[in-house]
């Protein structure tokens, strides 16, 4: 590799195609993949709701439909939210901590690239004569388990769990790898109460994906056994337990819903400061906060299984220490809220997207907190109250997240900047479809009705054309996205080095940063987020707003 | 953060807003309910009402700031200087991680003394059932009159009552008298779900699940499948009547001389599959489905 190679960012697209070792490089490849599964994972919502616009089944097979919802489920978890913000913070954790790269480098392209062969596999199983998996994410046996008497060894299911597997045995190398990062190559001065929130929500994600990731892997290839070998271990007719594979699996996937939110907080935490102008309310508690949800969202498993086959004890036990996530919750909303209070706002894109991110995550803290409390949770356990709730999580909080992001970071990545009016009118239809889409899903689900169905009562009908017609506009709403971010890409103005005056090693270096990220390692001398500085309380005349 | 006089009055009559809105929206939440139709349904109602009209305080607390600043602290185009010095106050985070604990405490104990009352009139033993215990309704106050034997399986619901040796696909309840279910599942994971009972539990197979409640209001109610069952999961329901005791005794005594046997829910749609995208993936384990379905067992 020649000097210039070292020194200078990628010059050509066809570095994005290639076993390149540079975070920053393989940063982009995981977020462009994973936002391309992300279209796939909206396509598939879209037929569901497409579906679901009127009672009957008029659409798709029922077979087709349980297909649908088990795949839009898989992509949108593990192919979307959770490596888009492992490409995310490869992109930013080395520069936020003044670091060159990546502890391994190697390991972190091997990681990546396992993800689009995963999902290759995952998406092809929708070609086999039977077609995918078709129970549900939670793959919940014996109804996973049961093949008719034509399946054979390679059958949607299988193929799910191979790439579930593998795409967890990505997870744990890029966990290894910003763990060990994060902790032994910050840049003097960096200590541990001076890192980014971000940088915080990004070890404590992986942190937890290093702790409980083996047990969904041990579940699934159990289930591998039962489902091709005969094995029995959940099979309740042969003395197996299904109620195990239960515990193994929310075991994982609860602590998980964490792991995809807390880096989303993270972007809240490092975005909201930088449009009003002020530090971070109450650093330190949100920083702890973040790093409590590691042991405490190690214990709240079981209240996914409330309606399930546990003991009263149990239950009342789990809903003590599931009200419990509400606090560090608390903190970080009230912290956000007394940052922006007294503030000097600037209304880009970026903070648009936070901001309304933000309101939107107190909803479905709110809910979450309704779902807690056992007697109500078992009314509308398994119902779309349930489904409306995650869904202000995993979209109107952590999508909202991403976006914003993307128009924070986007000069610091390509060098040039977004389109304004372009992200502002990307900003209302997301907000407006995203709550058209969800909120009915909340009253549906009081009412009564069924997450997973494929026809329902005629009640049920005006609610659910307002969300699909919502659906459809959140379709819509990303093309406004991919214009702006394509155009720019190549036709945007060019950046400046700190275009929004922010705090944070990533702004101290070039936009896009070189090869090495720094041209001289940096020492850090203040805490984050000083906004009094006088090197951010600058005017700029130049700026937008 | 310095409040000045005027702006305190403003504070003040907005949060005596949000409080009245919140109090009136947790009224307004029972009507946002299914129809009660069982004793435990009140008592979940009014945990709910609770619930919604606390979430209100805080949402619309957590928005009206928010709303405040964004309409009214807005930079001048190209100011970056600071907003406010102000990096932290101890006593605020205090009191907001010390409020919030104490009203989720007080939720969660709320809550246990609710389920606690539905345990009184039985809600679910799966306690025991779960753990291979027999349910020990000897300890429970009152005792439980009536047991309905709930099968379930792909894809049928049956119903036997076993003082009268009938078997029914409908499920029919004599009103305010307290009921046992003893239900089975024979395949996969199934759920026993009635919205206007607010009572779930999931049935795993190989365990019998014992739900205990009190219908109160008399009507016909839809039993739903609240556990994804496979193919044709969104028809696994059927209709509970909830009957006065001279009805329901009348109905025992037809069905027991003239009986219905259960139905196979997925027949109609597996005999004549609607051409629909994807119809292909059920061609090849529709027959086998039918062959088990067709000769649906009658309870052992």
């Amino acid at each position: 590799m020649t000097d210039s190679a070292l020194l200078h960012p990628p010059q050509s697209w066809r570095q994005y195609f290639s076993f390149s070792t540079d975070h920053k490089v393989i940063g982009v490849q995981y977020m462009v993949t994973s936002f391309t599964f992300f279209l796939i994972g909206g396509l598939l919502a879209m037929l569901i709701r497409a579906e679901l616009l009127t009672p009957q089944l008029n659409l798709v097979s029922r077979e087709l439909y349980n297909g649908l919802f088990t795949m839009h489920g898989t992509v949108m978890i593990f192919l979307w939210t959770i490596p888009t913000f492992v490409g995310l913070g490869n992109y930013l954790v080395p520069l936020m901590i003044g670091a060159k790269d990546m502890a391994f480098p190697v390991l972190n392209a091997i990681a990546f690239w396992i993800l689009p062969v995963a999902g290759t596999l995952l998406l092809s199983s929708f070609f086999l004569p039977e077609g995918s998996a078709k129970s549900g994410w939670w793959s919940y046996p014996p109804l996973s388990t049961q093949l008719s008497s034509t399946q054979g060894l390679v059958n949607g299911q299988s193929l799910w769990i191979l790439a579930m597997v593998m795409i967890g045995i990505s997870s744990i190398m890029a966990a290894v790898n910003f763990v060990t990062t994060i902790f032994w190559m910050r840049s003097p001065g960096m200590t541990l109460f001076r890192m980014p929130i971000f940088v915080w929500t990004t070890l404590s994600a992986q942190l937890m994906q290093l702790i409980f990731l083996p047990s969904l892997t041990g579940a699934l290839l159990l289930l591998l056994f039962d489902l091709d070998f005969g094995t029995h271990f959940f099979q309740p007719a042969e003395g197996g337990t299904p109620v195990l594979y239960q515990h193994l699996f929310w075991f994982y996937s609860h602590p998980a819903v964490y792991i995809w939110a807390l880096p989303a907080w993270g972007v809240f935490s490092e975005v909201i400061p930088a449009f009003t102008r002020n530090p971070l309310f109450g650093y330190r508690s949100v920083a702890i906060a973040t790093f409590s949800f590691v042991p405490i969202t190690g214990v709240v498993w079981v209240h996914h299984m409330f309606a399930g086959a546990t003991p009263g004890w149990m239950r009342t036990l789990f809903m003590f220490t599931t009200e419990l996530v509400a606090v560090p919750t608390g903190i970080k909303v009230f912290a956000w809220t007394a940052t922006i209070w007294k503030s000097k706002i600037h209304l880009d894109s970026a903070f648009l997207f936070a901001v309304g991110g933000v309101v939107m995550f107190v909803l479905a803290g709110i809910t979450g907190v309704m779902l807690g409390a056992l007697p109500f949770d078992l009314h509308v356990n398994n119902t779309y109250f349930i489904v409306g709730h995650f869904h202000y999580v995993v979209f109107n909080t952590i999508v909202m997240a991403y976006f914003a992001a993307i128009y924070y970071w986007f000069p610091k990545i390509t060098g040039r900047m977004c389109s304004e009016g372009w992200g502002k009118l990307h900003f209302g239809l997301t907000f407006l479809g995203a709550t058209l889409n969800f909120f009915p899903m909340f009253p549906l689900g009081l009412q009564g009705m069924l997450r997973r169905v494929s026809s329902y009562d005629p009640q049920y009908a005006d609610w659910n054309m307002v969300s699909s017609l919502g659906a459809f506009l959140l379709g819509v709403s990303t093309l406004p996205f991919l214009v702006n971010v394509i155009v720019s890409c190549f036709e945007g103005p060019i950046a400046k080095d700190n275009p929004w005056h922010a705090t944070g090693l990533e702004w101290q270096t070039s936009s896009p940063p070189p090869k090495e990220n720094f041209d001289s390692i940096p020492t850090v001398t203040e805490p984050p987020y000083s906004y009094g500085d006088a090197r951010y309380c600058v005017q700029d005349p130049t700026s937008r707003y | 953060m310095i409040v000045k006089l005027g702006e305190a009055i403003v504070l003040a009559i907005g949060a005596a807003a949000i409080i009245f809105i919140s109090y009136w929206l947790g009224q307004q939440s029972y009507s946002w309910m299914p129809p009660e139709a069982t004793l435990e349904a009140q008592k979940v109602d009014g945990l709910f009402s609770f619930l919604v009209m606390l979430g209100s305080i805080i949402f619309l607390g957590v928005l009206g700031t928010i709303l405040h600043s964004l309409i009214f602290c807005r930079a001048k185009k190209g100011d970056f200087s600071e907003g406010h010095p102000v990096r932290s106050d101890t006593l605020l985070e205090i009191l907001w991680t010390g409020i919030p604990t104490v009203l989720v405490l007080w939720i969660a104990i709320q809550s246990i003394h609710i389920y606690a009352l539905l345990d009184i009139q039985g809600v679910p033993e799966v306690a025991h059932a779960a753990m291979g215990m027999k349910a020990a309704y000897a300890a429970a106050p009152a005792p439980p009159v009536k047991t309905v034997e709930v099968t379930v399986q792909q894809w049928a619901w049956i119903f036997h009552y076993p003082e009268q040796d009938v078997t029914s696909a409908e499920l029919h309840l004599p009103v305010n008298q307290r009921v046992r279910l003893a239900m089975r599942s024979k395949d996969v994971l199934h759920g026993f779900y009635i919205p206007a009972f607010r009572l779930k539990q999931d049935i795993v197979p190989g365990t019998e699940f014992d739900l205990v409640f009190s219908p109160t209001l008399e009507g016909k109610y839809r039993l739903q499948d609240s556990q994804l069952s496979g193919t044709y999961f969104s028809l696994m329901q059927a209709d509970v009547f909830v009957e006065s005791p001279q009805a329901y005794q009348q109905w025992l005594d037809n069905a027991a001389q003239n009986p219905t046997p259960p139905v196979d829910l997925s027949v109609a749609e597996a005999a004549q599959p609607p051409q629909l995208l994807g119809r292909r993936w059920g061609e090849n384990h529709s027959p086998n489905h039918l062959q088990t379905a067709h000769s649906l067992p009658l309870l052992p």
